[in-house]
């Protein structure tokens, strides 16, 4: 094969910290050919953005590149200089960041931002950069691109300020584009857009691919070959297939394992060695549901602005509803999902039911009672309280970050059950942590001081830790790693069977919902569009959007064509 | 088997509260000099106003006539002034009464700004907008025309000066309050709060605010040294603190006459110990945050 357009050999990067230099990666090896699409998988610490920074040269003040050789196009990079980085960026090597909405100026016009690459690489001159700028964004498929040209990327939503950012990667036709998660943190139906646009744009111009991802599955569909990391080593790289179907290191075997999709329950997402005994059964759930949900409606109405309130002019627009008369009931020990996009109201309805917001009308019925009738405020003081408790979706925001894991854990015992012995609150966290599994010696550290699993389990014990009825679960491993992911999911299939809690189980992942709810609620625009048995809405799907949904979650290729999900046997 | 693990728990528990605080605080000192210069002169500040009148080696309002007007010697480090007064020892006696001042001052503002900013931030409506408005138009006068108003309105005593300097900080308390409290109102950690049983005042104090004390303490530090400033200023034109009481401010406005003729160290060592008190001050803010900011710690 022809030289490499990127060789990265034993590189070292090192940043310092309180505690003198570590390595944040060692030992890596890569090389990247024309035209192709690498990916680098691994879950968060495992160094694979530093890696890519390193190619780029953009690592933060406390990183540095400690040894190794970057080769581009035959150029050493790891020792160039700034001003020959600051022509080659943009220009031979473009990036997509994760969170397109961060990496657009909000304050300049997408046309301008996408103008300034290419008048920087002069690639056009002022005259023809609006020409030039128009078409990507025509290229990039923004529907009528010269009104878009003028908006700001508040205006547009996450996939679009992600195509546009694409158009700035894409404006002076790099060689190399580096993507670093480029489609986290938006919807699965986006995502394919996005990935398959980027697909189509980097091959037809011959371009090579650098894809970062935490995610199995998309790598496996959009990349030739994988690279899997961990702890800032390159443990297996090889052909996305071979590596998908024969993985010859344990932890790509683990991760492939935890990777929710084709599992049959939750416990295949966990290794085989240290796999707890088999779920006890559920009990059946009782006729009488637990909560009962009807006619639910939150809208939020515009305010006037203020010249229509000064001259006191009536102008009526419709309220926007986030939640459009919504529905449904939980059975006594069911687990039900609440699925759907961003914005389709799922959070607005969780947060409705927990009594955090109030409803602009409709009833929820918790155990028979109405609960809308006690104010939000005034729900604190209400017996129910303590039976409707909540896992929130990032376990870092949920914690407050000035108390120890041990407060949080004991501020519902304080509050609600009015407990002051120390002693007492000491002994019902413990036994609470070591439901969850966690170690007690974390318990008097501060949020920033544990690991993203850990502050899962805190968050989930101190939701658990006053036996809740109903516990609602807005997207509790959104901001986890696979395998943290598979372990929470565990512990709450582990807990709702020994606790007879009913889980609401608010997500967008299809494949996660499978193997843990009886029930699927799809929602869209604030309505409910489909509901049934999970099995049934996952087989059959009747509405065209959960359709839609489904066909939109990534699978490898090999195993599209395999047309069951089952798991690979060699596993 | 829990009794047992609690055992191993409370062996193994880290060092007390007050002995990782005090880690804590060795570290970011020792991380940024110029935090730990800030904190020395801060040390020096304080043990000066406490223990200045038992340094001193002379009575600072006693009047020597022949000994008018002398440069710094060895006998006297600072010179003396036109009534023949020791200028060193009324330099550090002064130290009590300026940190006193603007220590009320800043204290009184932090409290009461605080307190109006994070109920208009927390709950908006009504309060907010009335708010709102009154500290904008404290902050439209001129602050400084505004306190020496205030002063000469209600009287002439330490007791105004520390009320008006307090009222012309107090927006900037109730803005940065406002702003931290609203940007967290939402926060999941405070949701989260919420369904643990707290209301909505509870919400406020216990979880909240303690957020949100990182960029107050910022502005605490730059608003002390704008209060001493504010207070010798006040008694520089003649409000506020009146001679022969030794106060910077006076001091600087009473040597100011005799910089003409040549004697320049009536009004430069006071206006020294003021410059090093507000620099002091406004090198703090940084060491302050890092202080009560608890990702600093590890």
């Amino acid at each position: 094969m022809n030289p490499a357009l990127l060789e990265v050999s034993d590189l070292r990067v090192e940043f310092s910290t309180r505690r003198g230099t570590v390595a944040a990666v060692e030992a890596v090896n890569l090389q990247l050919h024309k035209g192709e699409t690498l990916g680098i998988v691994g879950e968060s610490g495992s160094g694979k953005s530093v890696t890519s920074y390193a190619v780029m040269k953009i690592l933060d003040r406390a990183r540095r590149i400690a040894g190794g050789r970057i080769l581009f196009n035959g150029m050493r990079l790891d020792d160039a200089d700034e001003p020959l980085m600051n022509d080659l960026r943009g220009r031979e090597i473009s990036m997509i960041f994760q969170n397109p909405r961060a990496a657009l100026n909000p304050i300049r016009s997408i046309g301008c931002q996408i103008e300034d690459v290419l008048i920087r690489h002069a690639q056009a001159t002022r005259h023809t950069a609006r020409d030039k700028a128009i078409a990507l964004l025509d290229r990039v498929r923004i529907r009528e691109p010269e009104k878009r040209y003028h908006a700001y990327p508040f205006e547009l939503s996450g996939g679009m300020c992600q195509r546009v950012v694409i158009a700035i990667a894409l404006a002076c036709r790099p060689q190399l584009l580096i993507a670093d998660e480029p489609t986290t943190g938006l919807d699965v139906t986006t995502q394919r857009a996005v990935m398959e646009l980027m697909r189509e744009l980097t091959r037809s111009a011959g371009m090579s691919t650098l894809l970062i991802t935490h995610d199995l599955g998309l790598a496996g569909e959009f990349c030739d070959r994988i690279l899997v990391m961990e702890k800032g080593r390159v443990v297996e790289m090889n052909e996305t297939v071979a590596l998908l179907t024969a993985p010859s290191h344990p932890y790509t075997r683990r991760l492939l394992r935890a990777t929710p999709h084709g599992a049959q329950t939750v416990r295949d997402l966990l290794p085989e060695d240290d796999r707890p005994s088999q779920l006890p059964p559920m009990q059946a759930a009782s006729a009488a549901p637990l909560l009962e949900v009807s006619s639910l409606v939150k809208t939020y109405a515009a305010p006037p602005g203020l010249l229509d309130r000064l001259l006191q002019r009536n102008k009526t627009t419709a309220p926007f509803r986030a939640v459009d008369d919504i529905s449904f009931s939980v059975g006594h020990g069911e687990s039900v999902a609440l699925v759907g996009e961003s914005g389709c109201g799922k959070s607005t309805t969780s947060a409705m039911i927990m009594r955090l917001l109030e409803p602009s009308s409709g009833v929820i019925r918790f155990k028979g009672r109405d609960i809308t009738a006690i104010p939000a405020a005034q729900f604190c003081a209400s017996p129910d309280r303590r039976l409707l408790q909540m896992v929130f979706q990032d376990p870092h925001e949920s914690l407050n970050p000035r108390t120890s894991a041990a407060d949080a854990i004991a501020e519902p015992l304080r509050r609600l059950d009015g407990l002051t012995d120390d002693a007492e609150i000491r002994h019902r966290v413990e036994t609470v942590s070591s439901e969850v599994g966690l170690p007690f010696d974390l318990l008097e550290r501060l949020p920033h001081q544990l690991s993203g699993g850990q502050k899962a389990r805190v968050g989930i014990a101190r939701a658990i830790v006053m036996r809740p009825e109903l516990l609602v679960l807005d997207e509790p491993t959104a901001a986890l790693d696979v395998s943290v992911q598979a372990l929470v999911l565990n512990l709450l299939a582990d807990l709702r069977a020994r606790l007879g809690m009913s889980y609401l189980f608010v997500s967008h992942d299809l494949d996660v919902v499978r193997l843990l709810c009886d029930r699927i609620i799809v929602m869209r625009a604030g309505r409910i569009v489909e509901e049934g048995e999970t099995a049934r809405v996952l087989a059959s799907p009747e509405a065209a959007y959960t359709r839609e949904l489904l066909a939109a979650i990534p699978r490898p290729r090999h195993r599209v064509g395999a047309g069951t999900s089952s798991r690979l046997a060699t596993v | 088997m829990s009794a047992l693990a609690g055992v191993s728990v409370g062996q193994q528990r880290q060092a007390p509260a007050w002995r990782r605080q005090w880690q804590h605080f060795r570290y970011v000192t020792t991380a940024n000099p110029v935090t730990l210069l800030a904190f020395i002169g801060l040390g020096v500040m304080i043990a000066v106003a406490i223990l200045g009148p038992y340094l001193i080696p002379y009575d600072p309002l006693a009047s020597l006539a022949e000994k008018a007007l002398k440069p710094p010697s060895l006998e006297h480090w600072f010179g003396t002034d036109q009534l023949g007064r020791d200028v060193f020892s009324r330099v550090v006696v002064a130290t009590r009464l300026d940190l006193l001042i603007s220590v009320s001052a800043v204290a009184l503002s932090f409290v009461v700004g605080a307190a109006i900013g994070a109920a208009a931030g927390y709950w908006g409506g009504w309060f907010d907008q009335l708010s709102g408005r009154l500290l904008d138009t404290i902050m439209a006068f001129p602050l400084f025309v505004l306190a020496m108003g205030i002063v000469a309105a209600a009287g002439n005593t330490i007791q105004n000066i520390v009320i008006a300097t307090a009222i012309i900080n107090l927006p900037f308390y109730a803005r940065v309050a406002r702003a931290e409290v609203a940007i967290r109102r939402n926060a999941a950690y405070v949701q989260a709060a919420r369904l643990s049983g707290s209301s909505d005042l509870r919400l406020l104090i216990c979880t909240i605010f303690p957020n949100t004390l990182p960029p107050m303490m910022v502005q605490l530090s730059l608003n002390m040294g704008w209060a001493i400033l504010n207070a010798a200023g006040l008694s520089f034109i003649g409000l506020g603190v009146r001679a022969p009481t030794a106060e910077w401010g006076i001091m600087v406005a009473e040597g100011a006459n005799f910089i003409i003729s040549g004697e320049w160290w009536l009004a430069l060592f006071p206006g020294a110990a003021l410059m090093l008190a507000v620099f002091t001050f406004n090198l703090l803010g940084d060491g302050l945050r890092d202080l009560v900011d608890p990702a600093r710690r590890t």
